[in-house]
């Protein structure tokens, strides 16, 4: 474990070290409170809480990402520093969870830099703090599981383009899958893909965490979606030693 | 006489193109072994295998007992690695790179920083260790490699080309820190100079196409040529195989 969090602080510093951070956290706070303030209504909705920018944050999230895990391992790979890395006495899985859990860090940190937009509710009424807790949670969670979708797809290029788009579209796939839009138009065809495509999305779990719910189900499944596709990243990492 | 590193039968194809073809060799401690060859001759493959980079397709590499490919991180704890290329993260500073290393290995407090200090004085690096890697020149991104590799004082060191791209005061630098090493550890050094063989190589492996050409001391190998001159031998020993 001490060699995953070696390679963590590693990766977070770099992060702050390179203009990736300031351009990351810039974008998103921009993004997110343009969307929440004018296509969300905040303020004509009236109302003490935080449900447009929840409702428009996992967006935000599979959109800008992708630009992080992107660069997990095909830049290493591209500046060969993958070798290096991989030659220290530490097992793959061991690499791939500590770039993970930068990554993730990085994200929280982002996500956490909105809190402005809890004072702003909290100044002009009386909002139910535990919800926006619960929100903020199921956003990083979501958030968790975006990398390491992101990050699997990034360990199998070489090309970073490649992988941003690869991570953007399998993002949406899972976020989508379980909004009305899609699960409306599979039940009027299919019902029984209708509940899979429903039960597979992080949308439909994060949506219940918006609202003040959390079940254990629902944290097991973003543990075992981020576990999944963690073990996946491993694998290809090891089979890609063969190549 | 301890053997530290075995290679036995290893071999690599891409394809149908075969990079490394039945290698075998032993290291012994206090050898230093030159590794020769022409460009795309399975040199940079054979290290990767070794150093548990590149998965063989055949046949086994163990350091100091440990096979790589089945236990592959008590292997790479007695291997000191230098890289084709040097390949070091860009924005880090030298310390912090070495203090990465160094902490990956399992060092803290104090003895992290006497290793990341001791590297950087053998490799003459301590006018530059608060510079980001990414404004050094080519000499000093190589030594950062090296430092990285040397750090932990291991007991096989596997260097692909350390000199490559030093100045002739820093090649000799590098040569008499590998000689005044060489007692204590078994060492593979890659390289294109064969001067450099002569310089510190007790022993000389020549590989084209895959294939081990030769195995001898390079007293031996130049022996080959009524003139002495390495580089003949080396131009027919390999023009053969090709």
């Amino acid at each position: 474990m001490r060699a995953a969090w070696t390679i963590a602080g590693r990766e977070l510093v770099s992060y702050f070290a390179t203009p990736v951070a300031a351009v990351f956290i810039v974008i998103f706070l921009a993004l997110q409170g343009a969307l929440t303030f004018n296509l969300g209504n905040f303020f004509a909705r009236n109302q003490a809480d935080l449900a447009p920018f929840f409702t428009f944050l996992p967006w935000v999230l599979l959109l800008l990402v992708p630009a992080l895990s992107m660069r997990l391992w095909a830049e290493e790979r591209r500046a060969g520093t993958i070798e290096m890395l991989l030659t220290l006495p530490i097992t793959a899985f061991q690499a791939v969870l500590g770039k993970f859990l930068a990554a993730w860090a990085f994200c929280a940190i982002a996500i956490v830099l909105t809190f402005p937009f809890v004072l702003t509710v909290n100044y002009l009424g009386s909002p139910d703090n535990g919800v926006i807790a619960c929100g903020y949670l199921g956003a990083i969670l979501i958030a968790g599981c975006y990398i390491a979708l992101g990050g699997a797809l990034s360990a199998v290029t070489r090309n970073q383009v490649i992988a941003f788009v690869l991570a953007v579209a399998a993002c949406f796939v899972v976020t989508a899958s379980g909004t009305p839009l899609v699960t409306d138009f599979l039940a009027r065809g299919a019902p029984a893909l209708a509940e899979i495509a429903r039960r597979i999305s992080v949308a439909d779990r994060y949506q219940g965490m918006t609202r003040g719910v959390i079940q254990l189900r629902d944290l097991i499944y973003f543990a075992s979606f981020s576990g999944f596709f963690l073990f996946l990243t491993t694998v290809v990492i090891d089979h890609r030693r063969a190549n | 006489m301890s053997l530290l590193i075995e290679i036995a039968g290893l071999s690599k194809r891409y394809d149908r193109f075969v990079a490394v073809d039945r290698v075998s060799f032993s290291v012994a401690r206090g050898e230093v072994v030159g590794f020769l060859g022409p460009n795309g001759a399975g040199k940079s493959t054979t290290m990767r295998m070794l150093a548990g980079f590149i998965t063989p397709d055949a046949g086994s590499a163990r350091i100091c007992g440990h096979d790589v490919a089945t236990d592959g991180v008590a292997a790479r704890r007695h291997l000191g690695y230098l890289p084709e290329g040097a390949p070091t993260y860009p924005e880090m500073s030298v310390a912090a790179m070495l203090a990465f290393t160094a902490r990956i290995r399992g060092f803290s407090g104090g003895e992290l920083s006497d290793r990341v200090a001791h590297a950087m004085r053998l490799t003459s690096l301590e006018q530059v260790r608060l510079q980001p890697i990414d404004t050094l020149s080519k000499g000093f991104r190589r030594r950062v490699g090296l430092a990285q590799s040397l750090l932990h004082d291991p007991d096989v060191l596997v260097l692909d080309e350390p000199t490559d791209g030093l100045d002739p005061n820093q090649k000799h630098q590098i040569r008499a820190l590998i000689l005044e090493m060489a007692p204590r550890k078994a060492i593979v050094i890659s390289t294109h100079i064969l001067e450099e063989v002569e310089a510190v190589c007790t022993r000389a492996i020549v590989i084209a196409s895959g294939c081990i050409v030769a195995d001898e001391t390079p007293a031996q190998l130049a022996g080959r040529d009524p003139a002495r001159h390495l580089d003949t031998v080396f131009r027919t020993l390999t023009a053969e195989a090709a």
